[in-house]
């Protein structure tokens, strides 16, 4: 069903399906199995050079590449925007490859890549998310040796985990741990969800989609299968929360929704917009308004 | 307390490939008791410590302890939770280099709390404020609990190990020539905290040291080695004011004549 694709930028060369040749495709589908069979554990799997360097998130492509279907439509997204020049790369790389249709609305999307967010619009079941991961170890911190942090794993031997976010509390007078914040995975292995910001980690807990991880230059694949419960560390006098911001979006009006900061002028002028795109041009499509819309945005609608 | 002792140690051995690290020890230890491993450098004071503690497996023999709950154990036998819950609850460990028994990059208190988090403690005034309470039983100012052993003296290093291993209130702690490198003032402030940390609490304690000075303070029983072999054993005073051993003499004199 896979059959080569033609690169069309490069019509000498003929990729396999997704790039990825089914051996090893067959290899990572063996990982990700086992890490669905294990929530929040991580998997070793036989990492391969891809055509892009590290930093852009090979293992998350890897673990695309060995899902993806002739029918599946798929988003990328890098800091919650489909449209920065490492989006635009990896979902280039998979209509190049692979000629699958692309999106950059989360409903229409069967498999949503990304670096650094989870979309603000619901994920639905039958939808996989596929996270690049940059370091998977959650306990490196505290532990470097690789042996040492799988004996505490094994044994569920998380206190260090604890006494991380005790000295972000003795240092900060809060847990100031913002990104990459640890979670236990039905009640079992501690894991780190990948820099998000903590305001997505509610999202991940019982969600109906497949939530897949996988960190390339670390050789680790690990998963949330739907409905999984997944909880975020914290003390009993110090319990988790997640970022509040003041304001609604300066373009949409959203509220509840991660906002990046933008620097308008250099006399410290600045906005508040959704840090997801799609979620932001959608409710401006929709006609929601923020303080910083133009009029005739409005008066565009009609 | 009970007459059962606390560990038992029987024809403990241990080769390092073909190189003798200790042979035939018999010991046992009783809940409050100290008592001091002593001889020369090489002798096989460190691998029998490192054997009754189960960070090395033993070539021959065996170490038995009787646990909180009253049960006696072959430590062989234990699991690898067990034992680790073992080593972080009911024992201590105070080694003789800091950077060995301290994370040296977390604060005070944060050392002083792991053990606690470890076992389940998630609140967190109330770990700070043990942690609080138990560096100040080892002399450490309270305004000190943020800041990181690397900011700490020798001696502040050594009693903040043992604030570590002693708030889970272990009833045995081994130590590792815990006062070597120190200064002979610190060193001498640091016996007189063991000494008052070992009576409060009826620690049992089984310390290595080549000062036999630090024995005679500490113990009340030792043991002398030569070539991993116990050659002498006995109350300390006894041992140190008649040694038998033509050995034992030799390092007793060398004492006096320090
Ligand atoms: N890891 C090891 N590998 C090989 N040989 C070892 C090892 N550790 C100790 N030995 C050997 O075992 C013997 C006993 O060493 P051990 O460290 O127990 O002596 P010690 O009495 O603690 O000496 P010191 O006072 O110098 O610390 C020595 O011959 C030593 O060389
Ligand atoms: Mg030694
Ligand atoms: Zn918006």
């Amino acid at each position: 069903m896979n059959a080569p694709v033609t690169a069309s930028s490069m019509p000498a060369i003929t990729y396999n399906f997704a790039y990825l040749d089914e051996q090893t495709k067959r290899m990572i589908r063996r990982a990700i199995l086992k890490a669905i069979a294990i929530p929040g554990y991580q998997v070793p799997f036989a990492s391969r050079e891809m055509p892009m360097p590290y930093g852009w998130g090979t293992g998350g492509v890897q673990v695309t590449a060995a899902i993806l279907g002739a029918d599946d439509v798929l988003k990328v997204i890098d800091q919650g925007s489909d449209d920065t020049t490492n989006a635009v790369a990896i979902r280039t790389f998979f209509e190049t490859t692979a000629g699958v249709a692309t999106t950059t609305r989360t409903q229409d999307a069967t498999i949503i890549q990304t670096r650094h967010r989870i979309p603000e619009a619901e994920l639905k079941a039958g939808q996989t998310i596929v996270f690049q991961v940059p370091i998977p170890e959650p306990l490196r911190y505290l532990e470097p040796r690789e042996t040492e942090t799988r004996r505490l794993h094994a044994l569920a031997d998380y206190g260090l985990m604890q006494v991380k976010l005790y000295e972000d509390i003795a240092r900060h007078g809060h847990i100031a741990t913002t990104y990459a914040y640890p979670v236990k995975v039905e009640g079992r292995y501690v894991m780190d969800p990948s820099p998000i910001p903590k305001f997505d980690n509610p999202k991940m807990n019982d969600s109906p989609a497949l939530q897949l991880f996988g960190a390339g230059r670390e050789k680790r694949i690990y998963a949330i299968p739907p409905h999984t419960q997944v909880v975020s560390l914290d003390f009993e006098d110090h319990p988790f929360k997640v970022q509040a911001f003041k304001e609604p979006c300066a373009l949409c009006g959203a509220t509840g929704v991660y906002l990046d900061e933008v620097i308008l002028d250099d006399k410290g002028g600045r906005m508040f917009v959704c840090s997801d795109t799609d979620h932001c041009s959608t409710r401006q499509a929709e006609g929601h308004t923020g303080t910083m819309s133009a009029p005739y945005q409005e008066a565009a609608h009609d | 307390m009970t007459d059962a002792p606390l560990l038992t140690a029987r024809g403990l051995a241990k080769y390092y490939g073909h190189r003798l690290g200790c042979r035939d020890v018999d010991l046992t230890l009783h809940e409050g008791e100290v008592l001091a491993i002593v001889g020369e450098s090489g002798s096989g004071k460190s691998t029998l410590l490192g054997l009754l503690s189960t960070e090395l497996a033993p070539s021959a023999g065996s170490v038995t302890y009787r646990m909180r709950d009253g049960a006696t154990r072959d430590l062989a036998s234990l699991s690898e939770a067990e034992r680790r819950l073992l080593l972080r609850t009911d024992w201590g460990f105070v080694r003789q280099h800091a950077e060995q028994g301290l994370r040296m990059a977390v604060s005070a208190g944060g050392n002083v709390g792991e053990r606690l988090m470890a076992v389940g403690w998630r609140h967190y005034e109330n770990i700070r404020s043990e942690a609080t309470d138990w560096l100040s039983r080892v002399e450490i100012a309270a305004e000190r609990i943020d800041d990181d052993p690397r900011t700490f003296s020798g001696g502040m290093r050594q009693r903040l190990q043992i604030a570590r291993n002693l708030v889970t209130r272990p009833r045995l702690v081994f130590m590792d020539e815990p006062t070597s490198g120190l200064d002979v003032s610190v060193q001498a402030r640091l016996l007189d905290l063991i000494r008052q940390l070992v009576e409060e609490f009826g620690l049992a304690v089984v310390i290595v040291t080549h000062d036999l000075a630090v024995a005679r303070l500490l113990s009340h029983r030792i043991m002398v080695m030569k070539s991993g072999r116990v050659i002498e054993q006995g109350l300390t005073d006894q041992v140190l004011d008649d040694p038998r051993e033509p050995y034992t003499q030799l390092l007793v004199s060398s004492v006096l004549a320090a």
